[in-house]
């Protein structure tokens, strides 16, 4: 390329906002695009849940107790007669409320703390520093399951205690960006021409440690999905008779010889969403990383 | 340098006071009279009120955090009310069982973890970086119960390789030891290679656009001689402190895995410990294993210092 | 197996692992059980678990035994003896039997054994041997308990953990700690013990039945889920697992590898509602109405349950011992489901769409029950809400009364009064329902101080009278025991009581 073409290339490439160039850059991953498609699916489905599934989902049958995938149970019955089809699209929502919800508390709590103790520094810092330590140490599902028994079993107190259980995550790395930001000469100009310390956060700090954080958060909702899982495992999640994938995988890991239609449908699901927000996370990772032209 | 690290240890302390403050209020707020529970289906009410005085239970929760603190400091960390023995002995029990899960399962993840980062990076984009990703992957987007069981029906029932589940120690047979470890290794291990593949891939890709290696490449040395000697090395720093940060969470206690795996080690011995609200229990063990990470942490950083000499400025 | 395939470490392992499952070649016979949960502490004084007793099936001998029909035969005592006012009970003791430290098994050991469980701190037998006011040594083979009023379960209390001997010398060195390393007088004795992981028991030599102990060691490997536990069993690490899934049972019948052991417990499965346990009695209309209680029963087809919950391994029941037990009240039979009785019922207590919630723990089965129940009740106009919660949780709700109804099963004694009178008497601390009635609490008591069972069978069928029309409890069915074994065991014996007993137990 000449250095004309070439020069012409770099100014396009130059006047696109830094949000078109991290989506072009995304899209160019195959696995992250793959994410994201699935992603989108499971959403759909969940929106459009009372559309598309064909029974209700808590409908018992005694004559249909576990009945094998069939013309109508697509995907087989449960141990009470329920169809299990009707059972993962409606789990989808508890599912992805489980991932989503979890994570915006844990952001919702964690950024704010985070903002104050990486700008504020001293004591303040110091306490936070601690006390997110202090919770770091402890074993992420010894605390869910605390919080998770303390609270009472059920989907919400899951998202609760999984949410709080993640809250340090975010402190931590709100924290260590707004510190390296907080360094920068725009801010130290902003400070010299009389900004208030809110209008410096807002409008100087918070636009540029948003990257990191929306690649957490994507990897953090993979994390949440499985925790919600595992505090199924355990009866603490979603409690019946309403489905969630991880509440029927725990049911059915009972009945993997007579019926492994009820572990596989649900099975598959969850193993497909969290990859795909993990596919989803790795990507938007490269494409918002400054670093990688 | 030694500045640096007294300071670091002095945060030490007031982390450990806040570690023991919250777990201490996790345990004793669950809802539920534990002497009841631990009074068993009789429910005699001398059982109770015996259980009641033991725990302390008519005192104010500040006031039981003193007696617990108290024992804290002087050695005992008070004992399991359900099989009326020491905490500490269990945790001299647990420990070594965790320990071995927990190398192995470091070892499987740097085995599947370095290489598939490697793999991503230097064949970033091909159908080589996909497949890579997906197997480091696919065992974090597993729940690993879930793993476990269906590795338990295909490895023990259908094929008869290995034991379904239980722990032998290595003194009595370390063939018989490394067949039962290896599942639950595995299941541990694959989650942590993710992250493992993650930090790898990244580093690597830093460093192989990095003027260093382009210098290298432009002098005509062999790719993958600069690859593996340069690249690697330099990429080896994070995933050494990374390794060490995970390697504290293992510790923790792979609660999920030990409880389907039956291996008789800390996660297991807290979630039970959890559901029959035997507190000593809870608090001693966590208390512990969040000592080891925050030391193991600690360690860490001063190996990451140690080994870049820049940041040291 | 096929070991034979395989590379190096896994043969190894798996040719280690045949090599332990192979019966006697002239080496030690292991016998290796799963237990579904792992036992607390292993001191007969302070035990608290139904699994404990499992492990003290083989560990401690009692004074007496029960047998597959629930009649008390002899174990360390040979034969009993009620003084004419039933207020003594003397018992003659077997001849030459040993501690597992060698000490002798005599009159002084018993009451030294009977006075611990009395009195030592913490103790969960003061309860069943209350009436025992002392014991005294008539001679070294003669013990004389002296009631402070007649009680006749006192036998069926003497044949489970209250009845278990110790031996004075090491109980008295080891105080709380006996648990630790307990030294009984049962066919086995014990060897080692690691949390969660195992019990280890080794063949005590000078067992007084030896004859009919054919191994000769026993290990205990708690395994909590049954799936894994199963998969234990057919891939060969286990000999024999207690409580098997019951969803399990077709495809093991299949497999001539193993065999199936199953008998009802005598335990049930049931709802208790709060009729007076707290104000939620009086405000809702199930604790209020015992005719809404009657209408919710008749609202439930019990086979259903048991087919749908239980895929058919229990057998229905509508009292606090089974139909199959000779203490059943056969004036009170199961009654079949009626949806339209129990609408006119509704209609009569004027509540057409009554509401309640039920507490259910996070169990499998419970929560099964919980489900089948709540759609059933739906047909006459009953709405159910499920509020699940962590058993620990469930039994603090239960005790403060913060219920209204709870989905609670009970573990069975062998004397109908074990189920009874903890539940029914009032303010007792199994009396979850708050019941309380004067004249059941007369009958109750007529019932401990008669050992006339025919006498006591009229007692029972006139507290029916007043339990089984009040509904406290509404009993749904009993479970059975199911053991799954590898073929190459016989000699299992099916008790009611759920234990395995390895006496008669063989390989090969």
């Amino acid at each position: 390329m000449t250095t004309a073409t070439a020069d012409l290339a770099t100014a396009s490439k130059r006047d696109e906002t830094p949000a078109r160039r991290a989506w072009r850059r995304l899209l160019r991953r195959r696995s992250a695009v793959f994410g994201l498609a699935v992603v989108v699916l499971f959403i759909a489905i969940a929106l459009a849940a009372p559309l598309i599934a064909p029974f209700d989902p808590v409908q018992t049958s005694w004559s249909a107790i576990r009945k094998a995938p069939s013309a109508e149970h697509l995907f087989g019955t449960d141990e009470i007669g329920r169809d299990v089809l009707s059972r993962v699209v409606w789990g989808a929502r508890a599912s992805l409320l489980a991932g989503v919800v979890s994570v915006a508390i844990s952001l919702a709590f964690g950024l704010p703390i985070g903002l104050l103790a990486g700008y504020a520094g001293g004591w303040v810092d110091g306490l936070i520093s601690r006390i997110t330590d202090a919770m770091l140490a402890c074993p992420f599902l010894i605390l869910a399951i605390a919080l998770a028994a303390f609270l009472g079993p059920s989907l919400t107190n899951a998202m609760i205690a999984i949410g709080i259980s993640a809250t340090p995550i975010f402190i931590r790395l709100t924290r260590a960006q707004v510190l390296s930001v907080k360094v920068e000469e725009y801010v130290e100009a902003a400070r010299a021409l009389g900004s208030s310390h809110l209008n410096i956060v807002l409008r100087h700090i918070l636009p540029n440690i948003v990257p990191p954080l929306i690649v957490q958060a994507t990897l953090a909702i993979a994390a949440a999905v499985i925790a919600e899982a595992s505090l199924s495992f355990l009866g603490l999640g979603q409690q019946p008779p309403a489905p969630s994938w991880g509440s029927m995988l725990n049911t059915a890991k009972n009945y993997i010889d007579n019926a492994p239609w009820m572990a596989i449908w649900p099975g598959l699901s969850i193993f497909l969403l969290v990859l795909s927000f993990n596919l989803l996370g790795d990507g938007l990772r490269d494409a918002l990383d400054p670093r990688q032209g | 340098m030694t500045a640096y690290l007294a300071r670091r240890l002095l945060t030490i302390v007031p982390t450990l006071v806040f570690v023991s403050i919250l777990i201490f209020s996790l345990q004793q707020l669950l809802p539920g009279d534990p002497a009841v529970v631990l009074a068993g289906e009789d429910r005699d009410p001398s059982v109770v009120a015996y259980l009641h005085a033991k725990l302390h239970l008519d005192e104010p929760l500040p006031v039981r955090y003193l007696y617990w603190l108290r024992g804290v400091v002087t050695g005992d960390l008070g004992e399991s009310l359900r099989m009326q023995k020491p905490v500490l002995a269990l945790i001299e029990e647990k420990l070594p069982v965790t320990l071995e899960l927990a190398l192995i399962a470091m070892l499987i993840a740097l085995i599947i973890g370095i290489p598939a980062g490697i793999i991503s990076a230097v064949k970033r984009n091909t159908v080589w970086d996909y497949a890579a990703n997906v197997v480091a992957l696919w065992g974090l987007s597993t729940p690993n119960f879930w793993l476990g069981i269906m590795l338990i029906l295909f490895f023990s029932v259908s094929l008869g390789w290995l034991p379904a589940s239980g722990y032998v120690s290595p003194f009595e047979s370390l063939r018989g030891n490394l067949a039962a470890m290896i599942m639950p290794a595995f299941v541990l291990g694959n989650a942590i290679a993710a992250v493992l593949m993650r930090h790898t891939r990244s580093a690597m890709l830093q460093v192989l656009s990095s003027d260093y290696v382009r210098t290298a490449r432009a002098k005509g040395l062999d790719e993958r001689k600069v690859v593996l000697k340069h690249a690697l090395r330099n990429a080896l720093t994070p995933i050494i402190t990374l390794g060490a940060l995970e390697f504290g969470t293992l510790l923790s206690g792979a609660v999920l895995t030990e409880q389907v795996f039956t291996i008789p080690g800390f996660g297991k011995l807290i979630v039970d410990a959890v559901f029959n609200r035997d507190y000593a229990v809870v608090q001693g063990v966590v208390l512990f294993t969040a000592t080891a990470y925050i030391v193991l942490n600690l360690v860490a950083d001063l190996a990451y210092f140690a080994a870049n000499p820049r940041l040291r400025a | 197996m096929n070991c034979m395939l395989r590379k190096n470490v896994f043969a190894a392992a798996c040719s280690l692992l045949l090599l332990l499952a192979l019966p006697g070649l002239g080496q030690a016979q292991t016998l290796r059980i799963g237990l579904a949960e792992d036992p607390d502490v292993l001191d007969p004084t302070l035990a608290r678990s139904f699994v404990g007793r499992v492990v003290f099936a083989s560990l401690c001998d009692k004074l007496f035994d029960i047998d597959e029909k629930l009649n008390i035969i002899p174990q360390l005592a040979t034969s009993y003896e009620w003084s004419p006012d039933n207020k003594a009970l003397t018992l003659k003791l077997r001849q030459g039997v040993t501690f597992h430290d060698g000490e002798k098994l005599d009159a002084a050991a018993v009451k030294f054994s009977l006075e611990r469980h009395k009195t030592m701190a913490g103790s969960n037998r003061r309860g069943e041997l209350a009436p025992v006011a002392s014991i005294d040594v008539v001679d070294p083979q003669t013990v004389r308990l002296n009631l402070s009023a007649p009680f006749s379960p006192l036998l069926a209390a003497l044949a489970d953990r209250a009845g278990m001997i110790v031996s004075p010398k090491a109980a008295q060195a080891a105080g709380d700690k006996f648990g630790a390393a307990p030294v009984c007088a049962g066919p086995f004795k014990f060897t080692e013990r690691v949390a969660q992981d195992r019990i280890v028991l080794d063949r005590y030599a000078n067992y007084w039945n030896k004859g009919e102990i054919h191994f000769d060691k026993l290990i205990f490997l708690p395994i909590p889920d049954a799936t894994v536990r199963l998969a234990n069993l057919r891939s060969g690490q286990l000999d024999l697992i207690e409580r098997m899934a019951a969803s399990d049972v077709p495809a093991l019948k299949n497999d001539a590898r193993f065999k199936l052991g199953k008998i009802t417990e005598i335990g049930y499965q049931g709802i208790t509602i709060n009729v007076g346990k707290s104000e939620l009695a009086t405000k809702n209309p199930l604790g209020r109405d015992p005719r809404v209680r009657e209408a919710f029963e008749l609202a439930l087809d019990r086979q259903a349950i048991v087919q749908v919950a239980m895929d058919g391994e229990a057998d229905v029941g509508n009292q606090w011992v089974s139909p199959g037990n000779a203490y059943y009240a056969k004036n009170f039979p199961i009654p079949k489901r009626d949806v339209a009785k129990a609408k006119a019922l509704l209609q009569q207590a004027g509540v057409t769409n009554p509401s309640f919630t039920l507490l259910t723990p996070t169990t499998s089965d419970a929560q099964k029950i919980a489900q089948v129940v709540q759609a059933m009740a739906k047909d006459a106009g009953f709405d159910i809400k499920i509020q699940s919660t962590e058993f620990a949780t469930t039994l603090d709700l239960a005790d403060k009364g913060q219920f209204e109804a709870y989905v609670l099963a009970w573990s069975g004694r062998a004397d109908p009064d074990g189920n009874l009178y903890s539940f029914d008497a009032c303010k007792q601390p199994l009396n979850y329902a708050g019941y309380c009635k004067p004249e059941v609490d007369e009958l109750l008591n007529r019932s401990r101080s008669t050992r006339d069972p025919a006498q006591r069978t009229k007692i029972f069928e006139d507290i029916a009278g007043h339990v089984l029309v009040d509904r406290p409890i509404v009993y749904l069915f009993h479970r059975h025991w199911l053991w799954a074994y590898s073929s190459k065991l016989s000699g299992l014996r099916l008790v009611p009581d759920g234990l395995v007993r390895v006496q008669g137990l063989k390989a090969g």
